[in-house]
């Protein structure tokens, strides 16, 4: 008898968590301010509107994680923010879902998605959703006036601006910016790093602040190597710096001489537990009002054209503009550089192992 | 037992061998039983994943698999002589079928292993293959001029073998080429064999160190009465309590630059604010939070060696007119031996395989050997080369224990 | 031998106390004397302070008062490994780890001497305890009588004056341990060295012993030759703990010269040699060998009632447990000879004791 209702009981409990999962979406992203602008953009209305349920997950980038789900056929995850190379790459390997660019709303005037978007936003298997940068970013209670670092020169330049580094552990954007101190202009970048003496041309550079280096691999990590001292300026994700100076009021510029700009684009791994529910979740957050709203929480710039016109202020601060913010803001991108998701995709391999060696020496 | 003389039977006339062997298959079948979910378990969840892992250190069937007309193809190439119609008609074929079967990615993937920029070589390619018309080679020269280059064929060569020596030669800083020669990584890209003596370094500097903290603490306990010493030997075990990260976390919080120990220095003038000593974040912190962290595995075999040592040994050394120093080392220290064997094989292998420790707070010239295989694992995504090192690990692990077993002996060792 | 004055001592306790927590002395001022070539037996119950006395000649325990003198010099602060006394272990302390020969070859090793004179000593130690043949056996190799053997050639074989031995024979079985005794006893003899020996064995003690010091609760009860021990224990410990022994409880009447006599607790009265009883009104304890009663009519002196109440059978002799005087474990050993079939379980017969058979002593 009690055996009875205790099976019928857990029967039932079984069938409503069964019932709760199926509505549960796992989106994965790289944590702290940026996590946060996608779940206030994107995550609220869409639980709002649909009444499923997101968890929210971080990584630090890289397909790793993805691939061992995909391979072990084990698949958690539903919905992941990527860099475009391993986006493009993940596609390749086939450990993403193909994605049908018809699923996307078009802008408000009416404009396709395939229009709406910037040129390469839209892969196979991924949609932009943003556009970042990696810049670097000093404290100005070390640096003031005419003392201030203003190129990507000065960076590298110990002497004359004492203090430690901090940089992504990879070669990525570490590689261009040094090119790029060295005088190589933003459109040549990958030309020159394309040739043997152009990767030690690169690695000359990062020789004069090797011994002041400190290594970072989350992209929280940079803001508080520059709040604890640890560093006196550092590479960082713009959103990441911009957020510590707008939320937190930190003492922290950014030089945006030489920025590496990149797309951020959702894929969705291959056999993800709701493929449906993450299609779902990917039209909606990338239409022209969520990317607007998104850049109010923190300054990477929408992928949409129809957005731009949206972005207002700060979330909690109507007189910070967020326009001039932007990695795209006019001033900002006089040298950007835009990164090469096909260079990396055939270098990497072997620019990691000589970064790494280089490490190791 | 011979035919002639009949072997001995029981009562009921059953040979009693065979009898005994039943007997006896019985109580072994219920002690194989009692043990197999345990087996089954090992098997399943760590022998076979284990080998099916190391397997791929040397075994990658992409290319074959996904280009079967081309790696047939080069297979008969000498490497030098001219790419022939027949190899490129091969390719192009090759690369339309890995096209609609979106496996060109993994193709590309692994040939860019072998030659850089092969990537987009590969996937630009097979997305015109297709309207390519005879003669292919021209076409594909017409596409980039790469395909007709040696270098890339030789590459298409290497990836096509399915058993291939390309990554253990890799993991031990060797190229290996076409032509099935091997010849040395140049020097930038040297790195898996510095890494591997400096773990063999580290490993061993952690293991005397070890032995030089733990056997005097392993000596005190082991005289102590026992209430005394379980006492000691629970703040032993104390930091097993807590989490292996939360030890190393610690160990930032002591040795950074504005941490607990520097301050102290600064503090006693042993150093100044402006030259505060670096001790963490490279070889040095590995070292101090490494050997801190395997020390109760050095002190746990030499206490429960040193305790079965009776105090009457040494006493009687010293009564036959030995100085206490000579009674140590002649006498009481030679029975210590097998719980200095176990101890330190102990530590050395644990060591030798430490991945969190070094990746907290190795820094630069800290890093071992089991965080370039976790960043090929997690990183670059090359599982081959990742398995490769693998091998290579377990392979200089044997060796070691290998040597331990001839100079120790490994029947003279206690665990416990 | 006779007793030995502190003067001509080779071994000297003066007046030494030894407390481990400083709460319980283990050894309560202890005098004790020991002349050169003695065989001396410390003999007690465990926790009666005997091994922490052999220890502290040894070195290994430090006296927390007095002195111990060897060959009239204070060696208190002397490390162990400067006494040059001889040890022989309870569980043998043979090196593992080294052959026979090594393990002989150590204390002349750590001397510096030389390589054959090494080898001579070694062989002819061997050769004493007849252990030649295996001199390159290791200590594992061996059965509990052949370590022992080599464990007493070890520590004979540096030709100490003194060798100190603790219980050196407890884990050996009877016979092997008899045959033992009488070899440590005869290399005692050939070679004149100064024996001091740990036992909890009292028929071990008798038999080796020249002189043999009872301990009792840190205290020597008693310093005497084995004869004088079980012929005339000064004390109800002793007399106890020594042989065996029947014991009455009775009160003091009156002693007179050195007869005491005795009221029992059934009234009746008996006398006894006065030995260590005190004063009439005084308690006592009466010890009579099993040996030395007599039985039947024979039973003259002091004759009383007794009842057989139990016959055990042991060949030469008859143990005869009775009732007497009230106690109901009165033993009496009767020897093998004609008259003894008088004897049934039940039957009453007399039993009686020459007084000075049967000492009156203290009130245990």
């Amino acid at each position: 008898m009690k055996l009875k209702t205790l099976l019928t009981g857990s029967a039932v409990a079984a069938l409503i968590a069964g019932a709760a999962s199926a509505g549960t979406l796992t989106v994965v992203s790289w944590g702290g301010a940026y996590t946060k602008s996608q779940v206030e953009a994107y995550q609220k209305p869409w639980m709002a509107k649909t009444g499923n349920k997101i968890v929210s997950d971080d990584y630090n980038g890289g397909l790793a994680e993805v691939k061992s789900q995909v391979e072990a056929g084990n698949v958690t995850w539903d919905i992941v923010d990527v860099e475009m190379s391993d986006a493009v790459r993940g596609c390749d390997e086939g450990l993403l879902e193909p994605i049908d660019p018809s699923i996307l709303p078009p802008a408000p005037d009416g404009t396709p998605a395939t229009k709406d978007f910037v040129p390469g936003a839209i892969t196979d298997c991924g949609v932009a959703n943003i556009v970042w940068s990696t810049i670097y970013a000093y404290d100005t209670t070390k640096f003031k006036g005419d003392n201030a670092p203003k190129t990507m020169a000065d960076f590298f330049n110990v002497k004359k601006f004492p203090g430690k580094r901090g940089l992504r552990k990879t070669p990525k954007a570490n590689l261009e910016m040094a090119l790029a101190a060295d005088g190589v202009p933003a459109d040549k970048i990958y030309d020159v790093l394309g040739t043997p003496e152009g990767v030690d041309r690169a690695f000359k550079v990062l020789d004069r602040i090797k011994n002041d280096a400190v290594w970072w691999e989350a992209g929280a990590q940079p803001p508080q190597l520059l709040a604890d001292g640890e560093v006196a300026m550092t590479t960082a994700y713009n959103g990441r710096i911009f957020n510590a100076v707008a939320a937190e009021h930190k003492p922290f510029k950014i030089v945006w001489d030489a920025q590496i700009f990149d797309f951020d684009v959702w894929v969705i791994p291959k056999g993800a537990p709701h493929k449906d529910l993450a299609m779902d979740f990917l039209a909606f957050s990338t239409d022209t009002k969520r990317l607007a709203d998104q850049a109010s929480w923190i300054s990477y710039g929408p992928a949409r054209k129809s957005s731009s016109a949206l972005v207002g202020s700060f979330h909690n601060d109507p007189n910070l503009k967020m326009g001039p913010q932007m990695p795209t803001a006019p001033a900002n991108f006089k040298t950007a550089i835009q990164n090469s998701f096909t260079f990396w995709a055939d270098h990497q391999d072997e620019l990691n192992a000589r970064f790494n060696a280089w490490l190791a020496s | 037992m011979t035919d002639a003389s009949g072997p001995i039977v029981t009562a009921d006339g059953i040979p009693l061998k065979r009898k005994l062997a039943r007997a006896l298959f019985r109580s072994r079948a219920r002690a194989f039983g009692l043990a197999f979910p345990l087996i089954a378990f090992i098997i399943a969840a760590f022998i076979i994943p284990l080998i099916s892992l190391l397997w791929q250190g040397v075994h990658d069937p992409r290319y074959a698999t996904y280009m079967p007309r081309s790696a047939a193809a080069v297979a008969n190439w000498d490497t030098v002589s001219p790419i022939t119609e027949k190899m490129a008609a091969a390719m192009v074929a090759d690369l339309v079928e890995a096209r609609k079967s979106r496996m060109i990615g993994r193709v590309a993937t692994r040939v860019n292993r072998e030659l850089p920029g092969s990537r987009s070589l590969f996937t630009s390619s097979a997305r015109v293959a297709k309207k390519m018309k005879p003669p292919y080679l021209e076409a594909l020269v017409k596409k980039s001029k790469k395909w007709g280059q040696l270098a890339t064929w030789r590459a298409v060569k290497i990836s096509a073998k399915v058993y291939t020596p390309a990554y253990l030669a890799n993991a031990v800083d060797l190229k290996y080429n076409a032509d099935g020669s091997f010849s040395l990584q140049d020097t930038k890209h040297r790195i898996n064999l510095k890494l591997l003596g400096r773990t063999l370094q580290i490993s061993l500097i952690v293991t005397l160190a070890c032995l030089l903290l733990g056997y005097p603490v392993a000596y005190m306990l082991s005289t102590l009465p026992t209430r005394t010493s379980n006492l000691l030997l629970i703040l032993v075990l104390l930091p097993f309590w807590t989490s292996l990260l939360v030890r190393t976390t610690a160990w930032i919080a002591m040795l950074q630059s504005q941490g607990v120990i520097n301050d102290l220095f600064v503090l006693f003038g042993v150093t100044t604010d402006a030259e505060r000593f670096s001790m963490i974040y490279n070889k040095t912190g590995v070292l101090i939070a490494m050997t801190h962290i395997l020390l109760p595995f050095m002190i746990l075999p030499l206490y429960s060696v040193m305790k079965t040592i009776p105090p009457s040994y040494v006493r009687a050394a010293k009564s036959m007119g030995a100085h206490p120093s000579t009674a140590f080392w002649r006498v009481y220290f030679p029975q210590s031996v097998p719980g200095i064997g176990a101890g330190a094989l102990l530590v050395f292998i644990l060591a030798i395989g430490y991945y969190i420790t070094p990746a907290l707070v190795g820094g630069q010239d800290g890093q071992m050997i089991s965080n370039i295989i976790d960043f090929h694992m997690r990183k670059s995504l090359n599982w081959n080369l990742a398995a490769a090192l693998g091998l290579v690990l377990l392979v200089v692990v044997m060796f070691f224990f290998w040597i331990y077993d001839r100079v120790v002996g490994i029947d003279n060792m206690k665990l416990g | 031998m006779n007793a030995v004055s502190k003067e001509d001592g080779f071994v000297v306790f003066d007046h030494v106390q030894k407390s481990y927590d400083g709460e319980v002395l283990v050894v309560k001022d202890l005098n004790l004397y020991i002349g050169k070539g003695e065989f001396l037996t410390m003999l007690g119950p465990s926790g009666s302070g005997k091994t922490t006395c052999l220890m502290m000649l040894a070195g290994f325990e430090t006296a927390t008062h007095g002195d111990i003198l060897l060959g009239g010099k204070p060696i208190n602060n002397i490390p162990p490994h400067k006494r040059g006394i001889g040890m022989v272990f309870q569980n043998y302390a043979l090196f593992p780890h080294m052959t026979v020969g090594e393990n002989l070859s150590f204390p002349l090793e750590v001397r510096k001497m030389d390589k054959s004179e090494r080898e001579e000593k070694v062989r002819r130690a061997l050769d004493m305890v007849e252990m030649g043949d295996f001199i390159n056996r290791r200590p594992a190799q061996l059965s509990g009588g052949q370590q022992q053997r080599i464990a007493l050639a070890r520590s004979l074989v540096f030709e100490p004056d003194l060798v100190l031995m603790d219980e050196p024979l407890g884990a050996l079985d009877k016979q092997l341990r008899e045959h033992m005794q009488f070899e440590i006893k005869h290399l005692h003899e050939r070679l004149g060295v100064t024996v001091v020996y740990v036992t909890h064995d009292q028929s071990e003690a008798l038999t080796m012993s020249d002189r043999v010091a009872v301990f009792d609760d840190g205290v020597i009860q008693q310093l005497a030759s084995p004869e004088d021990l079980y012929e005339r224990p000064e004390n109800a410990f002793v007399a106890q703990f020594i042989g065996e022994n029947n014991r009455l409880v009775g009160t003091v009447k009156e002693v007179r010269d050195d007869t005491a006599v005795v009221v029992l607790p059934s009234g009746a009265e008996t006398t006894a040699k006065a030995v260590n009883c005190g004063k009439a009104g005084d308690a006592t304890t009466l010890s009579i060998r099993p040996e030395r009663v007599t039985l039947g009519k024979s039973a003259g002196e002091n004759a009383t009632d007794a009842e057989v109440l139990e016959l055990i059978y042991l060949g030469d002799h008859i143990r005869c447990r009775m009732r007497v005087h009230g106690d109901e474990e009165f033993i009496v050993k009767v020897p093998n000879s004609a008259g003894i079939h008088e004897l049934q379980v039940g039957s009453k017969t007399k039993v009686g004791w020459a007084t000075e058979d049967c000492r009156a002593l203290d009130r245990a």
